[in-house]
């Protein structure tokens, strides 16, 4: 164990700061991913419109959010704000922004491919049967959609909790920073220790994301 | 026979500049059983989902119990709870289950309990002989009784007026049966009902009048024994040849 410096983790405080570094990470995922879930399904129910404004205007809100590096992003919404606005949004709430925004549309053009995928004689039985616009969409066509949709949207949650290690790069303090901070701090004394902490972080990430696909799971066994 | 239900005056439908629906006008009394009979093409579907405004028409009116059906939009669920509507393709919703696919209309669009709803929906169950089934899904389902629960469904709503659209076209032979039964026990129920077929030993055996379309229009209307015996315009007597084979063997 000596050889992969897994010890630094013991030293004074080093493990519950990386775990604190880990909740920042989560809490961010979480919040971001939480509200691209719902707007993404607006987003993708709004890209189904056959109004040719709209279609344009999503289509360049999801061009330029997949476009732009997540990095890029980042620096817009934490230096660019300041700088264009006056704006003195805080690390976290940036990184918020940004991942909302890009699951925002990443969510809404993976609704709307399910959408589109819908055949069209399921709408029209629910007209038939004199359910309104607002009741076939609760309760006929979001429902399969979302079963359409679960290993995609999986997907994205999961590379949403792994990108969340860039907004280090705006200052937030989250798992991978205080990882590189304990290196940093034991590089005379533990040169090895980059391997144990790197590691940990790995099987932290790991932990992380295991429960969505779980869940992902039992919801795939429930509905099939 | 009752009072005139549908209405149908100097309809035009037209895909695209395609007429596919010229100046047909058409009546329906309460408790009649009319069949369409036609060529495949000549706008029998179209006709159908005009009734209940599936599609949208470029002229002419449609009323139902004197209420004009293309008229204001937000009335339109209002209106199609009065019609009900089978299509070929049963049209299940997939991740409910049997019981759920009869009673979410009831319960969501009429607002009636679940009791209620549900206590509905077993008798019905019951009468097609699906009683057992109302907890499975729709693909657990055969052809002929997936067709079976659409009815069902439809029914529960109370329709004034029903419309069937080649409902056994689907299905394997074998199936056909089941679900024609189905239609003439309805039939004998004295439902109003608008009905699409190929089968013609059934139109024949279930309709009051039987409406020839082709090119558009009502070419030929009558009675199921004149039609069939003595069809008076060339185009129903070459549609009908269709149906009968001449033998081969001497
Ligand atoms: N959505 C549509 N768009 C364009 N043409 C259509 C559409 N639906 C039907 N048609 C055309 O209208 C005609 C009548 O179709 P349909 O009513 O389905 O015939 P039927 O049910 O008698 O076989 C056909 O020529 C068909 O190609
Ligand atoms: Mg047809």
């Amino acid at each position: 164990m000596q050889a992969l410096g897994f010890e630094v983790l013991w030293k004074g405080k080093n493990f519950a700061r990386l775990m604190g570094g880990l909740w920042v990470a989560l809490r961010i995922s979480l919040i971001a991913v939480g509200i691209s879930l719902v707007a993404g399904v607006l987003m993708g129910a709004l890209m189904t419109r056959k109004n040719p404004v709209v279609k344009a205007l999503t289509r360049l809100y999801l061009e330029t959010v997949r476009i732009m590096p997540q990095m890029v992003l980042l620096f817009l919404a934490f230096f660019g704000t300041t700088r264009w606005f006056g704006w003195n949004l805080s690390g976290e709430t940036a990184s918020v922004i940004v991942f909302a925004l890009w699951g925002t549309a990443e969510m809404g053009d993976l609704v709307r491919g399910a959408l589109e995928s819908i055949p069209r004689h399921q709408y029209e039985s629910a007209a038939a049967l004199g359910l309104d616009g607002k009741q076939s969409f609760l309760y006929v066509i979001l429902p399969q959609t979302l079963r359409r949709l679960l290993p995609q949207v999986i997907n994205l949650v999961t590379r949403m909790i792994k990108t969340t290690s860039l907004v280090l790069m705006i200052g937030v303090v989250e798992m991978l920073k205080v990882a590189q901070q304990i290196i940093e701090a034991n590089r005379m004394k533990v040169p090895n220790a980059a391997f144990g902490v790197y590691l940990t972080v790995l099987v932290l990430y790991f932990l992380a994301c295991w429960p969505v696909s779980l869940l992902a799971k039992a919801l795939e066994k429930r509905w099939s | 026979m009752g009072r005139e239900l549908l209405r149908i005056e100097h309809l035009h439908k037209e895909f695209e500049g395609k007429t596919v629906l010229d100046d047909l006008s058409l009546t329906l009394r309460e408790g009649e059983v009319a069949v369409i009979v036609g060529p495949s093409g000549c706008g029998k579907s179209t006709l159908l989902r005009c009734v209940n405004a599936l599609e949208p028409v470029q002229g002419g009116s449609i009323f139902l119990d004197g209420e004009e059906i293309h008229a204001d939009p937000r009335k339109l669920p209002q209106l199609r709870q009065k019609v009900g509507m089978v299509f070929q393709s049963y049209e299940l919703f997939p991740h409910k289950s049997i019981l759920d696919n009869i009673t979410l209309a009831p319960r969501m669009v009429q607002k009636r309990g679940r009791e209620d709803a549900e206590a509905e929906a077993l008798a019905l169950l019951e009468r097609v002989g699906l009683a057992d089934r109302a907890k499975d899904y729709p693909r657990q389902l055969s052809g002929g009784q997936k067709q079976r629960v659409a009815i069902v469904r439809s029914l529960i709503m109370h329709p004034a007026l029903m419309l069937f659209d080649e409902v056994t076209a689907a299905l394997d032979p074998e199936m056909v049966r089941e679900v024609l039964d189905v239609l003439l026990d309805l039939a004998k129920q004295g439902r109003t009902m608008l009905i699409v077929t190929h089968e013609m030993q059934f139109a024949r055996a279930v309709a009051d009048r039987i409406l020839f379309l082709d090119d558009g229009g009502i070419v030929e209307e009558g009675r199921p024994l004149d039609f069939f015996d003595h069809p008076k315009t060339e185009r129903a007597q070459r549609f009908l040849n269709t149906f009968t084979f001449e033998t081969v063997k001497e």
